[in-house]
């Protein structure tokens, strides 16, 4: 879906759609929908729109550019008055992405999260982790070359296979 | 005002901020560019955890202060940090042995606080419990490397952990009684910290420190030599361009 185009005849309120339309200004191929991060639309008998995203890191830095394009958006389709609202609690996790998104950030070459092991965080001395396949080769043969990437929410791998390095989107 | 909470409030807010801006010193500064990325990454997160905090600290003293107004226009001796996060750390092994034992103190911390009645607090520290999982990791790894490495990674690990250990007992000042049963009381988590980061350092080959406690007196606004030049650092476009974004 392109920013600001809404499909007809679905049954989702048409702010929602809109707002659910924003691409993540840091991961455009998904929506902020399908980065789970879309928590509220309300919309009340005057046309005021009240939208409650919530961060994936503390200290994402796409927050005010996320917030901005939602305004302009909603703007844009003749909502004048939207206020969006940071809600921390409950904490995102990347369960919340969608399978839509997980699709398309294997897509542009992003390895999507595995679920978020269970157990106390950072309990042991030296976690173990999965293997990450490969997004470009579907290779199982990869290992890890930093634990952070260009974004809070990414890590560097490198594929043995195929030699491709790729990100992997980090359980969180 | 509730002045515990919001004493309580700005400590954790000011460790988290400090450590931050200490973290971004090292971009351009690492041994290698992943790492450069690494930390500022982890800065980037303690930045998200102080702003937050700050936020809500701001709201508890209700003047009208904002996140950045508590950031930028106090003064050292209204700094509740303690003196761990604010020394330079000039050395890789030193940054790391920081990182061990204030990640894993935030750990413990911000685990505990989860469950806390304070809904706020509780929301911020869910959040940001994951986030320091990761940074524990992050540091626990060049820990056993360093350490379990050659006899020059193993001497200057060693003696990183030797320099930062006195400044760990700081972090576990009792809080406020009022405070009881409200949030998580830091006193409380000493032992299972030091439990954790012995069990990477014994792995890493190297000694615990026996070391005697330094004067803490952070909390109270007694600060080392050092936090008056980071201050001037971070705060000084603030101040000379009040306002100023881009």
């Amino acid at each position: 879906m392109t920013p600001g185009s809404v499909t007809e005849g679905t049954t989702m309120p048409r702010a929602r759609q809109l707002a659910a339309s924003v691409l993540d200004p840091e991961l455009p191929m998904v929506t902020i929908e399908d980065l789970g991060i879309l928590r509220d639309v309300a919309e009340d008998d005057q046309g005021r729109v009240h939208v409650t995203i919530t961060p994936t890191y503390s200290g994402c830095p796409a927050m005010e550019t996320i917030r901005a394009d939602i305004v302009s958006t909603l703007e844009l389709a003749g909502y004048l008055h939207v206020d969006v609202e940071f809600a921390l609690s409950p904490a995102w996790s990347t369960d919340d992405l969608t399978d839509e998104g997980r699709r398309k950030l294997a897509e542009a070459g992003i390895a999507p999260p595995g679920p978020v092991p269970t157990g106390a965080a950072g309990a042991g001395p030296t976690p173990l982790s999965l293997s990450v396949r490969c997004p470009q080769c579907g290779s199982l043969d990869t290992r890890e070359s930093s634990r952070f990437g260009s974004t809070a929410c990414k890590s560097l791998w490198v594929c043995r296979s195929c030699r491709e390095p790729f990100d992997h989107f980090k359980a969180l | 005002m509730d002045t515990p909470l919001f004493e309580y409030t700005l400590g954790l807010a000011d460790d988290a901020l400090i450590s931050a801006q200490r973290m971004g010193w090292w971009i351009s500064r690492a041994p290698e560019l992943e790492e450069d990325v690494a930390l500022a990454n982890i800065g980037l997160d303690q930045l998200g955890q102080a702003r937050s905090l700050l936020t809500y600290a701001a709201e508890l003293e209700g003047e009208g202060r904002t996140e950045d107004g508590l950031a930028y226009l106090r003064d050292e001796r209204e700094f509740r940090n303690v003196k761990l996060v604010e020394r330079p750390m000039t050395d890789f092994g030193v940054a790391m042995a920081r990182l061990l034992a204030f990640a894993t103190y935030q750990l413990h911390l911000y685990r505990a606080l989860s469950t806390s009645s304070d809904t706020t607090l509780a929301g911020i520290a869910a959040k940001a419990v994951k986030e320091v999982a990761y940074h524990v990791d992050h540091a626990s790894h060049w820990v056993l490397r360093l350490g379990d490495g050659t006899d020059e990674s193993h001497a200057r690990m060693q003696a990183a952990l030797d320099a930062e250990w006195p400044y760990l007992a700081e972090l576990f000042t009792p809080i406020d009684p009022s405070l009881a049963d409200r949030v998580a009381d830091p006193a409380h988590l000493e032992d299972a910290v030091v439990a954790h980061v012995r069990r990477v350092v014994t792995e890493a080959t190297l000694t615990m420190p026996e070391v005697s406690r330094a004067l803490g007196g952070g909390r109270q606004g007694v600060h080392t030599e050092h936090l008056g030049y980071l201050l001037a650092e971070m705060q000084h476009l603030h101040r000379s361009h009040p306002g100023a974004t881009w």
